[in-house]
């Protein structure tokens, strides 16, 4: 016994040090298996508020760049809007219309934390599970899409950015439809790799890449970037395309949040369908 | 004792905020990034005990941690530089034994003993850092590139503050 408690003396230093160790790998590797909910993030309260204080500041450097881009949305759904066309037929009763439901939801969120250098980048959003964001939401922004939501607290919302090697998200060619994944390096942040793709498909640079709609998240369509460069890989039966991403990450501020009224559905369908 | 316990915590949450508000928005050339709180654990007393060190390193790290999403993965680097530092010291130390009542510092041990502690250090830091990062060794040229640039940031932050804020 005595003889322990000296070799503990003795090593007490190393001992600490690797126990201190383990227990960073072992936060790091649950971390990762983002299902299980994470403690220690920036959607907590004691950061969350930290943030808020910093990007109420930095706001104001970029308020001119935001106005003309509020102008331009605005005058884009002037030009849309019913008030700026002529109505020939007075409506006389409001119908509850059957053939149309709504499926998207869009909710208006602020950026108030953002990174783009780190191998895995997060954002955290002003709003929660208050406002009515919950874990897998898609987020995208007016350029395109931004990333999917992977924690709430009660005011605010974890992100993980598409800038994020664990990420992956079904996309497609606007112009020949043919759908991969889309999943980023790490290197730069204003590029993206477009792969699983079979090397048939004849693609150009310059071709838009949209999202596909087919992991329920994203509705089909929103804009991910433009075609820059074109790999054959060695074995020949895929070809990787490196897209540039419509979205600045660098100047990312305001976003919006998808709400899809009938993920729920769609995804029991298809657990139960792959279940038979 | 209270006094240079009201300066260490001081310089901890000054730190930390320095990091979180500032260093981690200035990002030259899109993934260089200087890690500026290490100097926290650079800078604290030669008379501290180990366990303390090793402690206060991974308290550090952790708070860091919180503000940048990545559960354990400052808070393992951290641990490991404090781990790190008695033996550093050990090996570099210019007299015989530090004075009680000392912190490593520019104006005690001159300009090349503090380089030469700081720039082991951190360089073991950012690269434990960067390797937990990234998960694999599959890049470890950019890895590599990443450590040295940012250890030369951070370096230079840590100088540029001994001689204009830790003047005599």
């Amino acid at each position: 016994m005595r003889s322990l408690l000296n070799f503990f003396y003795t090593y007490h230093f190393i001992i600490l040090f690797l126990l201190m160790e383990f227990f960073s790998f072992f936060l790091l590797i649950q971390y990762n298996d983002y299902q299980k909910a994470s403690f220690l993030n920036s959607s907590n309260q004691i950061s969350g508020i930290v943030y808020k204080k910093f990007s109420s500041i930095s706001q104001y450097l970029s308020l001119k760049d935001k106005n003309l881009q509020l102008m331009n949305i605005i005058t884009d759904s002037r030009n849309t809007s019913l008030t700026s066309f002529k109505q020939y037929k007075v409506p006389l009763i409001n119908v509850y219309d059957t053939i149309y439901q709504q499926q998207y939801q869009f909710l208006n969120a602020t950026v108030i934390n953002n990174s783009v250098n780190k191998s895995n980048n997060f954002l955290t959003l002003n709003i929660g599970r208050k406002q009515g964001i919950d874990k897998g939401m898609a987020v995208v922004s007016p350029e395109g899409i931004v990333g999917v939501v992977k924690d709430v607290s009660a005011n605010y919302a974890s992100v993980i950015s598409l800038l994020n090697q664990n990420l992956k998200i079904s996309a497609m060619f606007k112009k020949s439809g043919y759908f991969g994944s889309i999943n980023w390096n790490g290197a730069n942040y204003q590029y993206i790799t477009f792969s699983e793709l079979p090397s048939h498909v004849s693609v150009a640079i310059g071709d838009t890449v949209i999202t596909s709609g087919y992991s329920a998240m994203f509705p089909k369509g929103e804009l991910v970037g433009i075609v820059s460069e074109v790999d054959k890989s060695e074995t020949g039966e895929f070809i990787e395309v490196k897209v540039q991403l419509a979205v600045d990450f660098k100047k990312l501020q305001h976003v919006m949040v998808i709400k899809n009224f009938l993920l729920q559905e769609q995804i029991q369908l298809e657990t139960e369908s792959s279940h038979d | 004792m209270i006094k240079l316990l009201q300066k260490y915590i001081l310089l901890f949450i000054i730190l930390v905020l320095l990091q979180v508000w500032v260093l981690n928005n200035i990002q030259v050339s899109g993934y260089i990034n200087p890690y500026l709180y290490v100097l926290f654990v650079l800078l604290l007393p030669f008379q501290m005990p180990n366990w303390l060190l090793l402690f206060l390193s991974f308290i550090l790290g952790l708070v860091i941690d919180m503000f940048c999403d990545t559960p354990g993965m400052h808070a393992s680097a951290t641990v490991f530089m404090g781990f790190l530092r008695p033996i550093v010291l050990q090996v570099i130390s210019s007299r015989d034994t530090y004075e009680t009542g000392t912190s490593p510092s520019i104006h005690l041990f001159g300009f090349n003993w503090f380089i030469k502690y700081s720039l082991i250090l951190v360089f073991s830091h950012h690269l434990f850092l960067f390797i937990v990062e990234a998960y694999n060794f599959s890049a470890f040229y950019l890895i590599l590139w990443r450590t040295l640039v940012s250890t030369f940031f951070t370096i230079l932050l840590i100088v540029l503050s001994q001689y204009i804020i830790f003047r005599k």
